[in-house]
């Protein structure tokens, strides 16, 4: 089933990419079709979820037994959320109307390839496995910028790809240093979970998870290492930013909680509080250089800083200390899984809004905006949905991961959980801000003709934002899940 | 002893002899079964050093040559190299008024890589190492015509005789240090010897083998072969000598006792400056081809890394040979795309190929993220096996150096990929070659995503290969 998640994008992508020039226009229907076939398994593999500290469902094969290497998926409790995301993210921002340039095939073979690699880097249980998902899912987003992007793309893209692409080697050192330490050698992540290879948080320990966080701080990223997150999300396409914002920053947390929490255990609690103090800081500095942005998409791409930080906070204050508080640190991880996922509903939403906007003004310039209430009320609407969602409104997704990752971190780092609500106020006044700015006061004359959304797009939104909502009047069933691994995890810890 | 053991090359001495009176009589129009004739005996070659895979691993002939795995495999990749070449070349040297001659030259510089990676004796050193410069300095030059092929010939063999001429005297302080010349027995030889005067005969062999490898500070022909040679050429001469250089100097460093020469730190700097030159000269080049040569010389810089490692981790010989494999392909690819479009060198004019040659574009993107060591094409396991070797000899720094490289080196690749996907296409086809480049240009470029997805026959027999003397 989870093997078949994976490859049914993969073979789709394959045949997409090789349609011949006179039925290029097939391109679309047969990527939308197979897109979505993942989305109905993933609801199976939901279903049939038992849950607890070790992944099921495993499927594995012997693949280069010589260097220790198994093709081996399976689901947790952090995994599957995740997996449910992209499982939805893909074919909605597929479907999601893009200038094209006339390279459809191309266009919907690499969304298909990027949704499958997506699949892999998070039901990946083999560390060479996961490495290769992971490094193509930056070759593929490297394509989809450079392509379909406007402004000044290739440089955006190349950017991204010579960032992402360091820290993905940073973290091979890693992978090398957790891998030479096993014996016989072997790259099974199910493994090195239950018998952690490195225990103790010496130098050899230390150094490999210093590899792996330059990796995950790139990728998700926090302050310092988030240069390369603004460009790239301002000149990608929309679809290509929702997924970029919605799945691959996903993948850079998604590491701290499978890799940095569950198999460097000792080495995490040595660094937890470092690590909290960077995500605060990013946390803050997120909010702080939104407040200055007048770019829409930039301003969307900086509040992203924000909410990576507080999922990172979550991470880091359930792995924080020995003992004690275990229902506090596992409310804060539960609060770092929700966090992703409302995040990447939310986020999507916002960047493919920014881009239908983008298609009929060809600019993200805020103030250039205003009284767009009255020619486009279901842009409006959803963008005041999705806004209300991001600065954290009791009843959307992304209140319910603010309050767990706060209320769990409180116990472990009270001051920085201070700082950070603070930030989170900033938070609020921008996203009202942007609702002023883009819907309120007198409609300027150039917009006279502006065009609400068409059917697709709202459709698409509304199936993003409509999650969100439900997630943020009854979580249990998204919590239940990940509870069940987070309540292992951190009682392990 | 046998002549049995021996096979391989027999085959490939005996089929060039045999193959240059026959082009010296033969009406030109005929000249062209040369290469048909070459494939044949290349294919016969491979098939006598795949029946010695099995065979128990040693030395022959009184210890002076090696029939272990590391120099079967050896001659495998030189002879699948040299058939790429010959595919590459067919059409490439069509109207050439001395076709035939060439696959004679071909074969005998084939000859000279694999016993290169065969040697286990210094005398065997010398002659594998002049045999493919001699034959090296002729092929580059085939183009008489073409002052650039002159002048990369030039170049190529004033280096050569230099640093050629700095390894013989090397090669005879070393045999008058040990008394012998067999490597075997080399080692316990040395151990008493004046340590200052086995340092000079170790430095002075290291620029020849520097040389062949394209490593630093021997390195500079490459660039200028990669752009001036006939275009199947450079893609053999940037892969074949190097191969055989490689394995060879991981054989020599075997004798050479840590506790009087620090081989292994000044191979470790060797491998640093080599690949970071390479990559830093590749940065700013407009010229494809001139970008191939630079890449090829960080290349070697990364397979040094494997001899570095020699000894101290069971990954050192796994890692060259797959990473060598690797290399050769992604060589042979890159350079059968600048081959069947007719040895197009000025990046500009790549622009669109992705929509007027789909294919060659994807061979192209394949080779490059290969170099690069994306996953999951052949040079990605290559390059994590050579990480995983170093990091297991305590050489974590050199890893860290490969990795900043490796990140470094996206830049170029990205400059010639930018004009090939991302960039319209200019009024008027790119002109190809023909059939035969294109194979010879879309094998290799399958095999790379081939052998990186069924890496366990490879590896599989990598790890038992012996590397003689070790």
């Amino acid at each position: 089933m989870l093997t078949a998640i994976i490859l049914i994008p993969l073979l789709g992508a394959l045949v997409v990419g090789l349609l011949p020039t006179t039925r290029a226009p097939l391109a679309r229907p047969i990527a939308l079709v197979v897109s979505f076939v993942p989305l109905v398994l993933t609801v199976l593999v939901w279903l049939r979820f038992e849950g607890g500290l070790l992944p099921e469902q495993i499927e594995s094969l012997r693949w280069i037994p010589a260097l220790g290497v198994e093709y081996k998926v399976g689901v947790d409790g952090i995994s599957l959320p995740l997996v449910a995301l992209t499982a939805l993210l893909f074919p909605v921002s597929m479907a999601y109307p893009l200038d094209l340039l006339g390279r459809e095939r191309m266009y919907y073979a690499i969304f298909l390839f990027l949704e499958a690699a997506s699949f892999g880097v998070f039901l990946a249980l083999d560390l060479f496995l996961f490495f290769i998902f992971w490094d193509l899912t930056l070759v593929g987003m490297y394509f989809v910028i450079a392509i379909w992007g406007h402004g000044d793309a290739l440089r955006s893209a190349l950017k991204f790809f010579i960032y992402t692409l360091t820290g993905s080697l940073a973290m091979l050192l890693g992978i090398l240093g957790l891998y030479l330490a096993t014996s016989p050698r072997s790259f099974d992540m199910v493994a090195l979970i239950q018998n952690p290879a490195l225990p103790g948080g010496g130098l050899r320990a230390s150094l490999v998870f210093l590899g792996f966080a330059v990796a995950f701080l790139i990728k998700a990223p926090l302050v310092p290492f988030h240069t390369w997150l603004p460009p790239a999300h301002v000149d990608a396409p929309g679809p290509g930013s929702a997924v970029l914002a919605g799945i691959l920053l996903k993948m850079g947390t998604y590491g701290f909680i499978r890799i940095s929490l569950l198999m460097l255990p000792d080495a995490f609690r040595k660094y937890a509080l470092a690590l909290a103090i960077v995500s605060v800081v990013s946390i803050v500095y997120g909010a702080l250089v939104s407040l200055a942005q007048t770019n829409l998409k930039r301003l969307i791409a900086y509040t992203s800083i924000t909410h990576m930080g507080l999922v990172v906070l979550g991470i880091a204050a359930a792995g924080g200390v020995l003992g004690g508080d275990v229902e506090a640190r596992r409310v804060a991880l539960d609060g770092a899984v929700v966090g992703m996922v409302s995040h990447g509903l939310i986020t999507a939403a916002l960047f493919l809004i920014s881009g239908s906007v983008y298609a009929r003004a060809h600019t993200y310039e805020m103030p250039e905006f205003g009284g767009l209430l009255s020619r486009a009320p279901r842009l409006a609407l959803l963008t005041i949905v999705a806004a209300f969602g991001g600065l954290g409104l009791p009843g959307l997704a992304q209140f319910v991961a603010d309050i767990s990752v706060f209320v769990g971190a409180f116990a472990v780092y009270p001051v920085l959980v201070i700082v950070s609500v603070a930030a989170l106020v900033v938070l609020a006044a921008l996203f009202l801000r942007m609702l002023r700015m883009m819907f309120l006061g007198p409609l300027a004359d150039r917009w006279r003709e502006f065009t609400d959304l068409d059917r697709v797009e709202s459709a698409v939104l509304v199936s993003l934002l409509a999650p969100a909502v439900v997630i943020g009047v009854i979580p249990a069933w998204l919590i239940n899940v990940i509870d069940a691994t987070a309540g292992a995890v951190v009682g392990r810890l | 002893m046998s002549l049995v053991s021996i096979l391989p090359e027999l085959i490939l001495l005996g089929g060039a002899v045999a193959l240059l009176p026959l082009v010296l009589f033969f009406p030109w129009r005929l000249q062209n079964l040369a290469a048909h004739y070459s494939l044949f005996v290349l294919a016969l070659s491979g098939a006598a050093s795949v029946a010695m895979l099995g065979d128990p691993q040693g030395s022959t002939f009184f210890g002076t040559y090696s029939v272990d795995d590391s120099a079967v495999w050896g001659k495998l990749i030189i002879l699948a190299v040299t058939m790429l070449t010959v595919a590459l070349s067919y059409q490439w040297f069509d109207r050439d008024k001395r076709r035939g001659e060439y696959y004679v030259l071909l074969l005998m510089a084939a000859l000279g890589g694999i016993i290169l990676a065969g040697m286990t004796d210094l005398m065997e050193l010398v002659l594998g190492v002049l045999l493919t410069s001699a034959t090296g300095y002729v092929l580059t030059a085939y183009h008489r015509a073409s002052a650039r092929s002159g002048e990369a010939a030039i170049k190529y063999y004033l280096l050569g005789a230099l640093t050629n001429g700095f390894m013989v005297y090397g090669v005879v302080l070393l045999f008058a240090l040990a008394g012998t010349t067999v490597l075997g027995t080399m080692r316990a030889d040395l151990s008493t010897a004046d340590p200052f005067a086995l340092i000079v005969a170790v430095a002075l062999i290291a620029m020849g083998l520097a040389f062949k490898l394209g490593a630093v500070p021997a390195h500079a022909w490459m660039p200028d072969v990669a752009d001036g040679a006939p275009a199947p050429v450079a893609a053999f001469l940037t892969a074949a000598p190097k191969i055989g250089a490689l394995i060879a100097l991981s054989r020599l460093v075997a004798v050479f006792p840590e506790s009087q020469v620090g081989w292994r730190p000044l191979v470790a700097v060797l491998a640093a400056a080599t690949m970071t030159v390479g990559n830093l000269a590749a940065l700013r080049q407009e010229d494809v081809r001139r970008l191939l040569g630079w890449s090829s010389v960080s290349q070697s810089g990364y397979a040094l890394m494997a001899v570095v490692a020699l000894g101290r981790s069971d990954l050192a010989v796994p890692s060259l040979l797959f990473f060598l494999l690797a290399y050769a392909l992604g060589n042979m690819a890159a350079f059968g795309v600048v081959t069947e479009l007719r040895g197009l060198a000025d990046r500009s004019r790549y622009a669109g190929l992705s929509r007027t040659r789909p294919w060659l574009a994807f061979v192209l993107l394949i080779a490059f993220l290969s170099f690069i060591g994306i996953p999951p094409l052949a040079g990605f396991a290559g390059k994590l096996a050579l990480f995983g070797a170093v990091i297991q000899s305590g050489y974590t720094w050199l890893a860290v150096v490969a990795i900043i490289n490796t990140a470094l080196s996206i830049a170029y690749y990205a400059r010639v990929i930018a004009p090939v996907y991302f960039s319209a296409p200019e009024p008027g086809l790119a002109a190809t070659l023909g059939i035969w480049a294109r194979v010879g240009a879309v094998v290799p470029g399958f095999l790379l995503i081939l052998f990186g997805i069924v890496a366990e026959p490879l590896f599989h027999s990598f790890f038992s290969a012996q590397l003689l003397p070790w």
